[in-house]
């Protein structure tokens, strides 16, 4: 069985497949691969099941349930849903189950789309490999010995080795495009405000953005279309049309500009990845893009920026779980302050911790200006340089990460070596832009490689589109990995 | 220690008192400030709450406009700048009845800087200098019960919205806090952004307070009293602080920089902690929300529709219209009179008779039913026509009181009202003079006494003449009446 969010749609939309056999069929492939991916936190069966069965009977009756009627999606674990547990892949509210949705999710489930599982991740977001769960390390369809990615690397994970799914992730550094990259799926980051974050647990809020990693642009450019649009409930949401995704996305590219720029090929990129993503540029040139390099001077700066900036913001976003109102309460404290110690110290992970510290330490009075102030400077001469390049392309072409999946546990001791790999994909979170990673060939490891695309805001069709494109001349996208849902490895 | 608190503990004293207020106004918008809870007071605890006010993870704030155009007309009002440009920022610390662990303030671009508010001092024009204005969210509140090991955290007031504005250290004795706070309440009133209830503690206030030598510039260690929900504890609490810092530095003592508490019951100020460190908020720019920006446009549209304030609203009752200050300040006092005071005497220019009818009759009327004035749904122009009637002996001033009650209950003419009940007064000369000369025949000996010129004797037969018209007659016209008859 190797078909297509739209193929799942329109079968069911046809009479031909049932929202019960649809939900059924996700959840044995999840159920299928899961043992050794540990990508879902939890299988929400009994759930998907009654929802399929109640999308039936409407269907039956004659209604439209929404244009996504039936087709199943999952859930990172730091995104509300009313059923299952958003736990943020942390001890400290492990077992927490949300009292209300996030708006992306409801905005899906109103359109028809049913929640099968809920995804793995790093602790509320907080790495590049799923190592920092608290409930299970996600391994790599493609090589179950290496990182799948992350933070929502139980989503990317998922995607690889399953079909005819959504899945919903969130980047406040590269926590979709990364893993996307890694597993060899096509994640988009969309410009932050155009999908709400009402309902996502707060990592860093003026970088986090709700977004899809699917088998395909085009399925990416549907989800988006589904969940995008201002919300009352954010209020950093912003208030522009939301195109016809699909549409737009499915134009042809010639007479498009393309940046290369330097500074985001920086010597870290592994020779393979160069090659590949070279590569990839070449088949769009093919296609009627103009290519010209532009000059980003200030990326250099960016990895450092944005951890000064999303650990101020971690910090006080993680403040609320203290174990008064929120998560894991100590089972003894002499007093208040000892209390809130006691419960934070055994509820957060060590990365967590580190960067709690971090932020707490940089907005402190006496080192704000030299550190929280700077990187916001930083933020702002990063913003403009992209403003400038994109004002002379339509969008900037590079790799997704330095280099491709790693072993699990290599990068573990040394947290700056795993902050290196986000390098290449923070700079789109600093500069609120779009962007997008899809894949572009293999290593010779047989480790996918991804290819990044930054676009104007509120200009995700631009990147969907040339995505697309690629992926119309090319079947990257298509390979599969030796870990799927439909047997055996090769090209699905 | 501690002074005579009926005396002023800085009269011949050595010492002055510098004094800075932050004063926290709770406004009286429709929901809370960050989500769509309603604002109000005195639910069942935690019903009143929602994700967003209780910080429930993901959940996020979304700005409240209307808290943000009455916080605006306070700021206009007090005289603050305003910048085009103002943002919210998180204030980092732990406590339980804060369930972020944050709270969402304003820091160094506040809605409003510097300002004054002027006000009347013994009679003399005062002023206290403000240093800003910023509005935030209030938080929740604990209860600890005494004797149990157990803390209670209601979050219904989490979330709503509050205004903090602070002064200078520009004050100078309980009695001009006083003034000052008074003046700043009723500010808020006119300008009808927070009911002020400081029983609800919709107004509270912290005093920062130190002494130093007479005519000395520099600012000594200060102790601050935190929470005072009345103008007269924070009058005597500020005198008790006042010479018990006088009283340590007599002794050679030094003033500790603490937060003390002061017990109405003993009359006293207690330190609540120990000196402690300047707490660290790590206050940083709110990313969940936008800056608040506005046009010199909309400023200019808030400027124009404020209220005239009370020094002002003072000023022009005694000099422009000339009432006496005692009804004058009785009416500033009360922003719902004041403002229907000024509706009735557009339409009817006396005054005396206005401002008398409204605090005697109408307050009675008002305070009868626990209500203000406007809530007795009253139309100004109804209102004068009672006034008018009496003034133009229609109906006696006595049975005019009478009319009110009918009036508020029906939507009948008032004169109307005044012939169902058989009030009017008897206007007519000679059935006036049938019923004076029909007293003075039954009542012999007080006659003989006005005839001998006790005049106590006139107000008896007057009282007499009401009585038989059961106060339809005019008493002015009565007495006239029985001198006419009498002398002739």
């Amino acid at each position: 069985m190797t078909k297509s969010v739209f193929d799942t749609r329109d079968s069911i939309r046809a009479g031909e497949l049932t929202a019960t056999a649809a939900a059924e069929d996700a959840l044995r492939q999840v159920e299928q691969v899961n043992p050794q991916l540990d990508a879902a936190t939890e299988i929400l069966r009994e759930e998907a099941l009654a929802q399929a069965a109640e999308l039936d009977r409407r269907l039956e009756s004659g209604e439209d349930p929404g244009p996504l009627a039936g087709v199943p999606f999952t859930v990172k674990s730091n995104i509300c849903t009313l059923y299952g547990r958003t736990s943020a892949a942390s001890r400290i509210i492990e077992n927490h189950v949300s009292p209300y949705e996030a708006t992306a999710v409801r905005r899906l489930r109103e359109a028809g789309a049913v929640c099968v599982a809920k995804t793995n991740l790093d602790e509320f977001g907080m790495g590049s490999s799923t190592e920092n769960s608290s409930i299970q390390i996600t391994k790599n369809p493609w090589k179950t010995t290496h990182v799948p990615g992350g933070s929502s690397g139980g989503a990317a994970a998922l995607c690889s080795a399953t079909r005819g799914m959504l899945h919903l992730g969130s980047d406040t550094g590269g926590s979709i495009r990364q893993p996307a990259a890694y597993c060899g799926v096509t994640g988009l980051k969309p410009t932050y405000g155009r999908v709400s974050r009402y309902g996502l647990l707060a990592f860093a809020s003026s970088l986090d953005q709700i977004g899809p990693l699917q088998h395909s642009a085009l399925e990416c450019a549907l989800v988006l279309e589904a969940m995008a649009g201002v919300d009352e409930m954010d209020c950093t949401s912003r208030d522009v049309e939301v195109k016809d995704y699909v549409e737009s996305a499915s134009r042809d590219i010639s007479g498009m500009r393309l940046g290369i720029a330097p500074e985001l090929f920086p010597d870290g990129v592994g020779s393979e990845v160069r090659e590949r993503v070279e590569q990839a540029i070449e088949v769009l040139r093919g296609l009627g893009a103009e290519v010209k390099e532009v000059s980003l001077p200030n990326a250099r700066y960016a990895n450092p920026a944005y951890v000064l900036v999303s650990a101020a913001e971690a910090s006080s976003n993680l403040a609320r779980y203290d174990g008064v109102h929120f998560g894991h309460r100590t089972k003894e404290a002499e007093d208040l302050v000892a209390l809130y110690k006691s419960s934070r110290a055994e509820g957060f992970g060590p990365e967590v911790k580190r960067r709690i510290m971090i932020g707490a330490f940089v907005l402190s009075s006496g080192y704000y200006d030299a550190f929280y102030l700077k990187a916001l400077k930083v933020r702002k001469l990063i913003r403009k340089d992209f403003e400038t390049a994109l004002g002379e392309v339509d969008a900037v072409v590079c790799p997704t990460s330095p280099i491709t999946a790693f072993p699990i546990g290599e990068r573990m001791d040394d947290p700056m070596k795993l902050y290196a790999v986000d390098v290449l994909t923070v700079p789109a979170n600093l500069a609120s832009l779009p962007a997008l990673s899809l894949p572009c060939g293999l290593s010779g490891a047989g480790l996918p490689i991804g290819m990044q695309l930054y676009g104007r805001a509120m200009e995700d069709d631009v990147v969907l589109r040339i995505a697309n494109a690629f992926q119309s001349e090319t079947e990257h996208h298509l390979q599969a990995p030796a870990v799927n849902a439909w047997g055996g490895g090769g090209e699905a | 220690m501690c002074a005579e608190k009926k005396f002023d503990p800085l009269e011949n004293s050595a010492y002055e008192a510098v004094v800075g207020l932050e004063v926290h106004v709770q406004l009286n918008t429709r929901t809370k400030m960050f989500c769509r809870c309603e604002n109000r007071f005195g639910a069942e605890p935690n019903t009143n709450v929602c994700p967003v006010c209780l910080g429930w993870p993901g959940a996020l704030p979304y700005a409240n406009r209307q808290a943000i155009e009455q916080s605006l007309r306070a700021v206009l009002a007090c005289g603050c700048e305003v910048g085009e440009f103002s943002k919210f920022d998180r204030k980092n610390y732990y406590y339980p009845d804060l369930p972020k662990g944050y709270q969402i303030s304003q820091y160094d671009q506040p809605l409003g800087l510097g300002g004054q508010v002027d006000f009347l001092l013994d009679g003399e024009k005062a002023g206290v200098q403000l240093t800003r204005i910023h509005l935030e969210e209030d938080a929740g509140k604990n209860t600890h019960v005494a004797g149990r090991p157990v803390s209670f955290v209601d979050l219904n007031r989490a979330g709503t919205p509050l205004l903090e504005i602070v002064t200078e250290p520009d004050i100078s004795s309980a009695a001009e806090a006083g003034a000052f706070l008074r003046n700043l309440r009723l500010i808020m009133l006119y300008l009808g952004v927070s009911d002020c209830n400081m029983e609800e503690g919709s107004l509270r206030c912290d005093v920062n307070i130190s002494i130093r030598p007479k005519g000395a510039q520099h600012l000594e260690t200060r102790a601050e009293i935190k929470n005072l929900n009345s103008f007269n504890f924070i009058e005597k609490a500020l005198h008790y602080e006042i010479a018990r810092q006088i009283d340590l530095k007599e002794r050679g003592e030094e003033v500790v920089q603490e937060t003390r508490l002061y017990d109405p019951e003993r009359d006293e100020t207690r330190s609540m902690r120990g000196k402690e460190a300047e707490h660290d908020y790590r206050y940083f720019p709110e990313p969940d929300l936008t800056p608040v920006t506005f046009t010199r446009e909309q400023l200019e549209e808030i400027r124009s529709g404020l209220p005239e304030l009370p020094v002002d609203r003072l000023q022009r009752y005694t000099s422009e219209l000339g009432l006496e200050d005692y009804p004058a300040n009785l009416l500033v006092r009360d922003p719902e009179a004041a403002i229907f005071f000024d509706a009735c005497i557009e339409l009817y220019p006396k005054v005396r008779s206005v401002a008398n009818w409204i605090l005697n009759a109408l307050k009675e009327e008002a305070n009868s039913r626990k209500a203000g004035i406007s809530s007795l749904g009253l139309e100004p122009g109804r209102f004068v026509d009672l006034v008018k009637a009496v003034d133009s002996g229609v109906v006696s001033s006595q049975k005019g009181r009478e009319v009110l009650k009918p009036m508020l209950e029906s939507d009948k003419p008032v004169v109307e009202i005044i012939s169902e009940l058989g009030l009017e007064q008897i206007s007519d000369d000679s059935a006036l003079r049938e019923q004076v000369e029909k007293v003075l025949s039954e009542h012999p000996r007080p006659v003989e006494d006005v005839r001998a010129g006790k005049k106590n004797s006139v107000n008896f037969l007057v009282g007499q003449v009401m009585k038989e018209t059961r106060g339809k007659a005019n008493p002015g016209k009565v007495a006239e009446m029985i001198g006419e008859i009498l002398s002739a």
